[in-house]
């Protein structure tokens, strides 16, 4: 493959994840595309998710290809409560048939069953489909493989440090590279509709916060003004950005009328207010603040002058939040000593519990279905994305293969 | 052009104050060290633009805001990065003096300028960094205005951790990238 792709390893715990069988998929007509393996893809999605655990392939009781073939007392013994089975059919065409079906152990019968038509191209946002249909199934949840993922990568060369912003499928795959820059790129953040990247580029000898459409390749420099012009976070309706200035002399939180080009300052205080974020509502934003003279988590109404609340007192370092898709709780650094780990604070109890070990684990990130929170940690001395699931149960690992790879961006949808 | 070969000890200094530094504030010559060079010059005489003894003080280096001094390595603006403690913008004690003669330098060459270009280590968030670094800019900034710069001369740029130049994790790596570069 010409291109470096994450490399996703799950590194930790299986504890309470469902057992669930998918067989290899019977293909029709022609040979198993490497890259489009439907049903291995499926297994990887649900692996990663946290939420269910399914069986290696090795060690399959049964085969079955038809749904006649299923034998349900054999799978109920062995402890499964679903299998999936299916086809995938090359067609006159040219394209491919997939046939799946999902099928509950203990009902004894067929409970989803979808045809799709895929290309080569497609054939692994179709798995990605199929993988999202079981997930909300079993779950209730919805499934959140579809969507893509953002993120930079570094590499160091003779000239400096060269830096990528890159957008890829959730497991890593098909990354296409929106933007290489010899000065550094930051903070990448999706549009709510998943079209538009915004983010901070210092190609120009500044900071400059640009909007990004990632299928025209189209941008807009939004913000340029003397000082910071950082984290940019977009409203849930899509319609303004909020974003960190310094151009009054102190970082402070703003938001940006994307239409208008209107700008309203938010907070107004000598020390560092920076890193805001939306509550799902739009109406409030959570940030960063210094002003107790160390990093806490703030959250005030989304108009000049309301009154700050804050949401952090333990420790002395509480910064980045990412709130859920549901908006009950905020996941962020926590920094304790000289160790910086992801914590989660539950908003209606303001109770807080740490989910990783550290040393340097930083960016988190919600999957848009609250599943687990993706965030940048180092390993073996190499910056890594790495992922927990919201109990803190599991966890894994996305290496990049060439060079370094941080601040990940989850799409709410894909467009 | 002025011409101005002005020696100074490295008395010529300010207390050390808090993070906000009012000039009325800075102007103090710190008697102890000024005690130990009878040459040693004071503000006022920079000010005054009256000679000073061209001597090299013993063990140190020079002090002299003449054209292109910055380039001299025997002067003491040839130093150009500034460190600072973790989490911190104020400037320490220990930088404060080299900070002053470069606002010096820039009062008296009114044709030079600055960019401060402020860092951060890697601990911590990436957009709290940058904030850091800027404030930590911001700070050197100050110091160089009470000293005679002029805005103009001096623009300020914030990498936070993004461009470090020790790439170990350990503590001498990340002191070396707390951290802003006066680069003229």
């Amino acid at each position: 493959m010409a291109q470096a792709v994450l490399k996703i390893d799950i590194t930790e715990g299986f504890e309470g994840a469902l057992p669930i069988a998918v067989i290899p998929f019977q293909w029709n007509g022609s040979a198993r595309v490497a890259n489009g393996d439907v049903s291995a893809i499926i297994v990887s999605d649900l692996a990663r998710s946290g939420k269910f655990s399914p069986v290696a392939e090795k060690d399959l009781i049964a085969r079955p290809q038809k749904l006649a073939d299923v034998h349900y007392k054999t799978w109920r013994i062995a402890g499964m409560d679903h299998i999936v089975i299916g086809s995938v059919t090359k067609q006159v065409n040219g394209k491919y048939q997939i046939q799946f079906r999902l099928i509950d152990i203990l009902k004894a019968k067929q409970v989803l069953g979808y045809s799709f038509s895929a290309t080569d191209k497609t054939l692994r946002d179709v798995s990605h489909q199929i993988s999202d249909y079981i997930f909300t199934h079993i779950t209730g949840l919805p499934g959140a493989f579809s969507t893509r993922i953002a993120y930079v990568t570094t590499k160091r060369g003779k000239a400096g440090i060269r830096s990528r912003l890159q957008v890829s499928d959730t497991d890593g795959y098909n990354p296409q590279t929106l933007l290489t820059s010899d000065q550094p790129i930051m903070s990448p953040a999706w549009s709510p509709d998943g079209s538009h990247l915004a983010y901070v580029s210092f190609e120009s000898g500044q900071a400059e916060i640009f909007t990004h459409d990632i299928h025209t390749g189209a941008r807009k420099s939004r913000s340029k003004f003397p000082g910071l012009n950082g984290s940019p976070a977009w409203s849930p309706d899509g319609k303004k950005l909020a974003m960190t200035l310094s151009k009054e002399g102190n970082p402070d939180v703003y938001i940006l009328t994307l239409a208008s080009n209107k700008l309203q300052r938010i907070t107004d205080h000598w020390s560092i207010d920076t890193e805001a974020v939306w509550s799902i509502d739009g109406k409030s934003l959570i940030y960063t603040s210094s002003r107790s003279g160390k990093p806490q988590l703030y959250r005030q109404k989304a108009v000049a002058g309301s009154k700050p609340e804050r949401l952090t007192y333990e420790g002395g370092y509480n910064a980045s939040a990412s709130v859920s898709a549901d908006g009950k709780s905020v996941a962020y650094v926590h920094g304790e000593g000289n160790v910086y780990r992801i914590a989660v604070l539950e908003l209606a109890t303001k109770s807080s519990r740490i989910l990783t070990d550290g040393p340097l684990d930083e960016s988190p990130v919600y999957a848009p279905n609250n599943s687990m929170i993706l965030f940048a940690s180092q390993e073996k001395r190499q910056a890594v994305l790495a992922a927990v699931s919201v109990d803190g149960r599991q966890k894994q690992r996305l290496a990049f293969s060439d060079g370094e790879v941080r601040e990940p961006a989850w799409a709410a949808v894909r467009k | 052009m002025k011409n101005l070969l002005l020696i100074a000890a490295l008395a010529l200094s300010l207390s050390a104050c808090g993070d906000r530094i009012k000039p009325d504030e800075g102007t103090t010559v710190d008697e102890n060290v000024a005690a130990e060079s009878e040459n040693s010059a004071s503000a006022g005489g920079i000010d005054g633009g009256s000679g000073l003894d061209g001597t090299a003080l013993e063990g140190g280096k020079l002090v002299s805001y003449e054209k292109g001094a910055i380039n001299d390595a025997n002067n003491v603006l040839f130093e150009k990065i500034v460190y600072f403690s973790f989490d911190s913008n104020k400037v320490d004690d220990e930088y404060l003096e080299l900070v002053k003669h470069h606002g010096k330098y820039l009062s008296f060459n009114a044709d030079a300028s600055v960019r401060l270009e402020g860092h951060a280590d890697e601990r911590g968030t990436r957009e709290y960094n940058v904030a850091l670094a800027e404030q930590r800019a911001q700070a050197v900034k100050q110091l160089m205005l009470y000293e005679g710069a002029s805005k103009d001369q001096i623009s300020v740029i914030s990498y936070g951790e993004e461009k470090p130049v020790a790439f170990g994790h350990d503590e001498e790596s990340m002191s070396l990238n707390r951290r802003v570069e006066i680069v003229y």
